[in-house]
Formats: structure tokens, C-alpha cells, sequence
């Protein structure tokens, strides 16, 4: 699948750059050749007898990342490995939880598959703080992909027994409509951004089963209503869970982590 | 803006019809686009039309059956046309409901030449 949007698309190559030691000159720098363009050849020189034929195709447009997600899912579920995939908007502290948690988590086994445009700086996040990690950069795309991930995991040798975090691009729009095969998606937002992002960006909300408010020490100083936040969420998705911490303080993090050990 | 990436899985779904049936031309693509699929048409159509260069669409007329999404309310069993996520059922001015239609993103149909 290809992974551009919109813009340019000739630099637009995504990059899987691996952090497994805690050297700094082992940036792989694959590309990953996606684009399967159509180049029909037109040989023939007796074809007067053109027929019109409308076909019935019926087919999901998304089938194709789904196929890889199902794959995904089940490779995950058979290594016993718990993978979930965070969405958010840029800056709500996804790579802070992650840095937070692999830390409560006491570096037991996890992994962190990091998404973003451009860098490499979030992967060096969270190496820092104890845990393998592989960035992706998709260039322009605005999303990772089931086919990214099959690729990262691979490539990040992720131990059986283990719990893998996937920190999708920060984008509310975009990564809800791609499965990844993950066991639980997580959608994150901060109280700095408002309490009607779930109004705002349904779709981001309509399909996770977790929904982390982060930044809950700086509550007293912005207008944001706990309470119309989750009831927006819940709109949308009556099942949704909460956790409400703050990634800076770690209040509310017992919970989470708690969570984690024994995920429902 | 991930309406190229779908349009790219669109053509993909193209190709292997085509191929299927020696096509040597596609001349029209049906697709079938919810409102709730979180897709939007203008820029989806955008997005085909440029993808479609230099392919066996070139020249292929992107047709998209908007499907407004249906919901039926948990209270008083009312279906509904529902205009976002967040409207009451008209019936009962409750809220709560299930979707029923909407969420549709699909290849519908292709005419081709042979």
C-alpha cells in the first residue's frame, strides 16, 4: 500500500531505522518499495472487436490491509505477544507514557515500534529509557500500515512473552482507519487540547477500547471538563475505557500499569 | 490526507479485476462511500484522479455512491438518519443507537473495455 499523501511523492520512501544497541551507527536505512503501478501494454493490432463489460467487484478497499492486520494479529497472539497501537494528536505525551511506562514496567519485556514523519529522536526516547525499539519514517504518509508493521516487528525481533507499543503518527484523522493487528488500540488525549476532541474526531474514538486523558496536573489551569469529555467518548463508543493520568507526575499511573499486567 | 493511500488500494483492486478479465481499459469505477468511513469524497476523487495517470484508469470515470448513515435508536426502536455521531434520535430525543449503514468503503463495480 502506498503510503503518500498528497504531497511530493518522489523523496517519499518510508524508513525503518533499528535501536536494539546502544550504538548510534546502525541506522538502516531500507527502502521499502510499495508502489505496484499498472502499465498496460497495448500490443495487439487486430483489436476491433472491443466489448464493454461492467464487472461486480463488492470488495472492502481496505480488505488488503486487513488481510496483513489479521496476520499480524495472529502471529501476535501466538507469540503471546500484547501489541497495541496509541493514536493521538501530536504532542499529548505518547512518547512520555511510553518512556513512563517501560519504566513502571521495570524493563520487563517490551518492545516499541515508533511512527513518524521524520526523525529518529522518539526511538532514541525509548532506548534511552530501556526498551528495543524500531522508528519508522513514512515520509509524508500520515499513517502506519499493517505491511509497516509486519516489516518493523520482523526487523525488531520481538521476544515471545513480551508487550509491544506501537506509537502510530501523531494524527487523530488518519491511523483510525487502519488496523495494524494490534489487541487493543489506545487513543490518547491531553486536557491542554480540549474536551471535545472525541466530538471533533470520532473515528479515533469509535474504535479504540482505551481512552488515556493525559496531562490531568495542569487541570486547574485550563478549561477542560472531565466529565463532557468522557461523555463525548462515550457517544461514540459506550464501551470505552478511562484512564486519567498524568505522564509527568505519574498520578493516576498505578491504574494504568495495573492494567497492562492483566489488559481486558 | 489519507485519501491517496485508499486510492492506491483502490487501484490495486482495480488491477487484479482487470487483469482477471483482459481488460484493455478501465472506463468506470463505482465506489460505494459511507459517511461514517471517515473518507472524503471530494478529495478522494482528487486523489483517484491523479493516481489513475499512467494506468490501465487512465481515462476511467470515478463514480462514488454517497450512503448517509443509518442508525436505529436503542430506546424507542426509530431508524434514523443519522447526520453525525452526536444527534439525538428525532423520535424520542434520546441518545443511544446502533449504526446500521454508513461505514461502507468499497469497490462496487468496474466497466471495462475488452
Amino acid at each position: 500500500m502506498c503510503t503518500t499523501c498528497g504531497c511530493d511523492d518522489k523523496d517519499n520512501k518510508t524508513t525503518f531505522h533499528l535501536h536494539l544497541d546502544h550504538e548510534h551507527e546502525h541506522h538502516d536505512h531500507d527502502h521499502e518499495h510499495t508502489h505496484d503501478h499498472f502499465h498496460p501494454h497495448h500490443h495487439g493490432h487486430d483489436h476491433n472487436h472491443h466489448q464493454s463489460k461492467t464487472i461486480t467487484v463488492e470488495k472492502d478497499i481496505l480488505s488488503k490491509n486487513q488481510l496483513l492486520a489479521e496476520r499480524n494479529r495472529g502471529y501476535f497472539e501466538a507469540k503471546n505477544i500484547l501489541a497495541l497501537n496509541i493514536i493521538s494528536s501530536p504532542g499529548s505525551g505518547k512518547t512520555t507514557l511510553l518512556e513512563k511506562t517501560i519504566k513502571a514496567l521495570n524493563h520487563a519485556s517490551v518492545f516499541v515500534i515508533e511512527g513518524d514523519q521524520q526523525t529518529s529522536n522518539d526511538a532514541d526516547r525509548i532506548e534511552k529509557a530501556g526498551a528495543p525499539a524500531i522508528q519508522i519514517n513514512t515520509g509524508n504518509g500520515c499513517h502506519l500500515d499493517a505491511q509497516m508493521i509486519s516489516t518493523a516487528y520482523k526487523k525488531l525481533e520481538v521476544a515471545e512473552n513480551s508487550t509491544l507499543f506501537i506509537e502510530n503518527i501523531g494524527n487523530l484523522v488518519c491511523p483510525s482507519l487502519f488496523d495494524l493487528g494490534e489487541q487493543f488500540r489506545i487513543v490518547m488525549m491531553s486536557v491542554t487540547e480540549g474536551d471535545d476532541k472525541p466530538a471533533k474526531y470520532p473515528t479515533a474514538f469509535l474504535y479504540a477500547q482505551v481512552c488515556i486523558i493525559n496531562k490531568i496536573d495542569l487541570l486547574p489551569y485550563v478549561d477542560f471538563s472531565m466529565e463532557k469529555a468522557k461523555e463525548y467518548a462515550r457517544v461514540v463508543n459506550p464501551k470505552i475505557r478511562f484512564f486519567e493520568i498524568s505522564a509527568k507526575t505519574l498520578e493516576g499511573f498505578d491504574k494504568w500499569i495495573s492494567w497492562l499486567k492483566k489488559p481486558e | 490526507m489519507h485519501e491517496l493511500s485508499i486510492a492506491m488500494s483502490i487501484l490495486d483492486i482495480v488491477k487484479d479485476y482487470a487483469e482477471k478479465e483482459n481488460a484493455t481499459e478501465v472506463t468506470e469505477i463505482e465506489i460505494e462511500l459511507g459517511s461514517l468511513s471517515g473518507v472524503v469524497s471530494e478529495s478522494l476523487v482528487f486523489a483517484l484522479e491523479m493516481a489513475c495517470k499512467n494506468t490501465i484508469s487512465e481515462k476511467a470515470e470515478i463514480k462514488i455512491i454517497e450512503i448517509k448513515a443509518e442508525a436505529k435508536c436503542k430506546h424507542c426502536n426509530q431508524i434514523f438518519e443519522l447526520e453525525n455521531y452526536f444527534a439525538p434520535c428525532p423520535e424520542c430525543k434520546n441518545s443511544g443507537y446502533e449504526v446500521l449503514r454508513g461505514k461502507e468503503l468499497q469497490v462496487k463495480s468496474l466497466k471495462i473495455e475488452q
